[in-house]
C-alpha cells in the first residue's frame, strides 16, 4: 500500500544541521569572528546596514556571518530583527555639511571650499590581484613600496576615522555643500518639501502612488544596489537622458540629533558614517522656469559610493513629472522603479516558486488535459486537419480552433497531434 | 513559549494597526485595504501576510491549524505552525473540526467550516486585475468605478481562442456583487466554498501590503457567462487511499513508466475517511495522451502508408 510522504518537520531539522555545517566550512581552519567581519569586510557591512535599514555594524557583521556571506540573506536577517525594535522617535535632519570627512570629491569644480580629499578609493588601484594578501600572516595595510609617502598628519587622521578609533563627539568641521554654493547664484533649482507635514515613513505605512520625494528617497535608500545601478545606468544610455555631473560625493561621520519631548532641545545621540552624492543635471528650462541645473540625491550608510551615485541618477529620473519632462523611460516610472527596488521583497517572491504548487499545477494539468481532449474531438470531427495548416488564402475571418476550413488531404503530413508517436507507427 | 518575543511575535501596536485594517476589510467585503505590513522572519511570498493576520488575531484559547496545498505536513506549513507554537504556546491541531483558526495556502479544507472558525489565506498577488493592468494606481481607480469590463473581455477571449476559460486557479470572483477579488491561488474547485460560508475569511498579502475579507454569509460569485457557466474540476478517478470522489486530488508520479496515483490533497480529510474505514483502490493508473492516435482512429489511407 502506498504511504503518503511525511516528515516535513524532520527534513527541516536536518536542513538546519546541514546549513550549519555549510556555514562553518572546514573546521581545520579557525572560525571567522564577527569582530573580524566588522573590521575587515567593512563595505559588505555597510551595504547590509543600508539595505537592511539599520545602523548597527556589529549586528550586520553577525548577519553576514550567519548568512555565509550571502549579503541579501544578511539584509533579510537584519530587516527581520529591525522590525521587532520599538520606534522611539524621529531624529532631526542630518546636517551633512557638518562632517568629519573621510573622502570628498567634486567632478564639477577643480577647487572647492573645504578642498578635495581623495580618501580610500578603489578608483586608482590598478585592479591587479595583490598576491601578497595570499600570504598567511598579518598584513598591516602598508601600501606597495613604489607608492610615495603621504603627508603623515592627514593620513593619521583619516586612518583613525576609518578605524573608528576617534573619540565620539569629536567636533566636525563645517564643509559647505557645493550645491548650496550653486543655488546661491540661482543656477540650481532646489526642491522644497511639498508641505509642512512631517515626511511619511515607508516602514510604518504602505507605499502608495504617486509617492512624494521623501518616500521615494526612503525607498531608494533601502533599495537594491544592483537594481539602482542598472536603472541609473539606463538613464545614461538614453532611456531618459539625464546629462549628469557628479557635483559632489562626500563620505564621513555626521552626528545624529534628537529632540526628546521632555527636553525640547536637540541632543547628540551618536555618529553615523554616511556617503552622500549630489548629482547636477542639465535642464534647459521651460516657459515658466529659466534655464538652470537640477539635482538628484543619494545617501547611504558607510562607504557606498556606487549605490549613492546610482540612487542620485534614479532620483533625478523620477523627478520627471515634477520638472515637466515627458515620462518615456522605465527609470522615470516611479511605480515600476520603486515597486521592484526592495531586494528582500524581490528575493522572497522569486524564491517562493520553490514552495509546493502541487494544487495549482494539478489545476493546470486538468485544464490542459481537458483542452487536449476537446482538441482531439474537434480533430476527429474533421480528421484531415493537418498539423501545420498551410496558409489559407485570403481568410475572410479567423475561425476558432476546430473550425478550420477543410484542407486537401496530404499523405506526408501526420493526421493528428504534434508529430507521430513512434510506438503507434510500429503498431500500424 | 519563547520569552524573547512578544506574544505572537508582533508588538501590540502593530497588531492593533492590523486589526483596525481588518475591521475595515470586513466592513467593505472584497475591498483591498492597504496596511503597514511589517518585515517578518519569513521571506516575502512565503506567507508573511497570512502570518501577520494570524499573529494579530490569535488568542490564548485558539487552536491553530496550518495547511499548505491542503496538507499539514508540507515544510512551509510545518514551519509556520512551529513559529506560532514557539511565539504563542497555543494548541495546534491537524484536524479541521478542532481548529478555531486555520491558516492556509492554496486550499480551502474539504470539511465545511463553521461560524466559530476563521480561515486566513496567504495571498501572493491580491490585485485580480494585475495581469491586465500592472499599475496599482490605475487598478485602484478601476475598483472604485467597478470598471471590470477588462476582466470579462479577458475571459471571453479565452473562450473564443481556447473554447474554455483558462483560469484553473486564482479564478476571479465578485464579492457581495461589488468588488472583484482574487481568491488567492486556490483551485477554482474551492471557489464555491467561499460563497455564503459561515466562517470569517481573511486574506493577507504581506509583500503587496494589502488585506481583505469575506465576512460570514457573504455572496461570492465566480465570474462566468450565461452560455459558459462556471464549473469546477472533475477527475476520472477517486482518491486511491480513501476512495473519495468529491475531493480535490493531488497527482503523484509513482514509477519510471509514469504511472499516476491520485490522492486527496486535503490530508486531514483523507485520514478521517480512512479512519472511518473507507478504502480506495490503492492502485496507480496509466494515463493516455488524448491526442495520440489510437488504432481505431486510424484512417485506411494511413494504414496503407504505414
Amino acid at each position: 500500500m502506498y504511504v503518503a510522504v511525511k516528515g516535513g518537520a524532520a527534513a527541516i531539522e536536518s536542513s538546519w544541521r546541514l546549513l550549519e555545517t555549510q556555514r562553518r566550512g572546514d573546521t581545520a581552519l579557525a572560525e571567522l569572528s564577527v569582530a573580524q567581519i566588522r573590521a575587515q569586510l567593512t563595505l559588505a557591512v555597510d551595504r547590509v546596514m543600508s539595505e537592511g535599514s539599520l545602523y548597527d555594524p556589529e549586528l550586520a557583521a553577525l548577519a553576514i556571518k550567519q548568512a555565509s556571506g550571502d549579503l541579501m540573506e544578511a539584509i533579510f536577517l537584519l530587516r527581520a530583527y529591525r522590525t521587532t525594535l520599538p520606534r522611539l522617535g524621529y531624529s532631526e535632519p542630518l546636517d551633512t555639511a557638518r562632517i568629519a570627512l573621510v573622502r570628498r570629491i567634486s567632478a564639477t569644480f577643480k577647487e572647492v571650499p573645504g578642498g578635495q580629499l581623495l580618501g580610500p578609493t578603489y578608483d586608482y588601484t590598478q585592479r591587479l590581484l595583490d598576491f601578497a594578501l595570499l600570504a598567511e600572516g598579518d598584513s598591516t595595510g602598508t601600501p606597495p613600496a613604489a607608492i610615495g609617502t603621504p603627508p603623515a598628519s592627514l593620513d593619521a587622521k583619516l586612518t583613525a576615522r576609518l578605524e573608528k578609533t576617534v573619540a565620539p563627539g569629536t567636533p566636525s568641521a563645517t564643509v559647505p555643500r557645493i550645491n548650496e554654493l550653486l543655488a546661491r547664484e540661482g543656477l540650481l533649482e532646489t526642491p522644497q518639501p511639498f508641505d509642512a507635514a512631517a515626511p511619511g515613513d515607508l516602514t510604518r505605512d504602505p507605499l502608495m502612488f504617486p509617492a512624494d520625494r521623501a518616500l521615494r528617497l526612503q525607498a531608494l535608500a533601502r533599495g537594491d544596489e544592483g537594481w539602482l545601478l542598472a536603472m541609473g545606468y539606463s538613464t545614461q544610455r538614453g532611456y531618459a537622458n539625464s546629462h549628469p555631473f557628479a557635483g559632489e560625493i562626500r563620505r564621513g561621520f555626521v552626528s545624529v540629533e534628537l529632540v526628546p519631548d521632555e527636553l525640547g532641545f536637540a541632543i547628540d545621540i551618536g555618529d553615523l558614517e554616511v556617503t552622500e552624492c549630489q548629482m547636477i543635471n542639465q535642464f534647459s528650462g521651460s516657459r515658466e522656469v529659466p534655464p538652470q541645473f537640477t539635482q538628484g540625491y543619494g545617501l547611504a550608510f558607510g562607504g557606498a559610493e556606487r549605490k549613492t551615485m546610482a540612487m542620485a541618477l534614479v532620483d533625478r529620473a523620477l523627478r520627471a513629472g515634477e520638472l515637466g519632462e515627458p515620462r518615456v523611460a522605465p527609470a522615470q516610472d516611479e511605480e515600476f522603479v520603486l515597486s521592484h527596488a526592495d531586494n528582500v521583497e524581490a528575493s522572497g517572491f522569486v524564491q517562493h516558486l520553490k514552495l509546493p504548487h502541487y494544487v495549482d499545477f494539478q489545476a493546470e494539468l486538468a485544464l490542459v488535459r481537458k483542452l487536449r481532449v476537446a482538441h482531439a474531438e474537434a480533430a476527429r470531427d474533421k480528421p484531415v486537419t493537418p498539423v501545420h495548416p498551410e496558409p489559407v488564402e485570403a481568410p475572410a475571418l479567423s475561425l476558432p480552433k476546430g473550425l478550420r476550413p477543410a484542407q486537401p488531404e496530404r499523405k506526408d503530413v501526420p493526421t493528428f497531434g504534434h508529430g507521430k508517436n513512434p510506438t503507434q507507427q510500429e503498431v500500424a | 513559549m519563547d520569552p524573547h518575543y512578544n506574544f505572537a511575535f508582533l508588538d501590540e501596536r502593530t497588531k492593533k494597526h492590523i486589526r483596525r485594517a481588518l475591521l475595515k476589510a470586513v466592513a467593505v467585503p472584497g475591498y483591498q485595504v492597504p496596511f503597514g505590513s511589517r518585515e517578518m522572519p519569513f521571506a516575502y511570498g512565503w506567507g508573511t501576510g497570512g502570518v501577520q493576520i494570524t499573529a494579530s488575531i490569535i488568542g490564548l484559547n485558539d487552536v491553530l491549524k496550518v495547511i499548505d496545498q491542503g496538507a499539514d505536513d508540507t515544510t512551509n506549513a510545518v514551519n509556520i505552525r512551529r513559529f506560532f507554537a514557539r511565539t504563542t504556546g497555543v494548541a495546534t491541531t491537524e484536524k479541521t473540526r478542532e481548529a478555531t483558526l486555520i491558516q492556509t495556502r492554496h486550499r480551502i479544507p474539504e470539511v465545511p467550516l463553521t461560524e466559530s472558525q476563521t480561515l486566513v489565506y496567504q495571498v501572493p498577488m491580491p490585485e485580480p486585475l494585475s495581469k491586465l493592468e500592472p499599475s496599482r494606481r490605475e487598478t485602484i481607480t478601476m475598483h472604485a468605478l467597478s470598471e471590470y469590463g477588462l476582466m470579462h473581455v479577458r475571459l471571453y477571449e479565452d473562450i473564443a481562442q481556447l473554447g474554455a476559460i483558462s483560469h484553473a486557479y486564482d479564478y476571479p470572483v465578485m464579492v457581495n456583487e461589488r468588488y472583484l477579488m482574487s481568491p488567492s491561488p486556490i483551485p477554482k474547485f474551492d471557489n464555491p466554498k467561499m460563497h455564503m460560508n459561515p466562517a470569517l475569511q481573511l486574506f493577507g498579502a504581506g509583500r503587496e501590503k494589502r488585506l481583505y475579507a469575506i465576512p460570514p454569509y457573504t455572496p461570492v460569485r465566480s465570474l462566468d457567462f450565461e452560455d459558459h457557466p462556471f464549473e469546477v474540476q472533475h477527475w476520472d478517478h477517486a482518491c486511491a487511499l480513501c476512495g473519495a470522489s468529491e475531493s480535490y486530488l493531488d497527482e503523484m508520479i509513482v514509477d519510471d513508466a509514469g504511472s499516476r496515483l491520485f490522492v486527496c490533497s486535503d490530508s486531514d480529510y483523507c485520514a478521517q475517511r480512512r479512519d472511518a474505514g473507507q478504502v480506495g483502490t490503492q492502485q496507480a493508473v496509466t494515463l493516455h495522451d488524448a491526442l495520440a492516435p489510437s488504432p481505431a482512429a486510424f484512417t485506411p489511407s494511413e494504414r496503407e502508408a504505414a
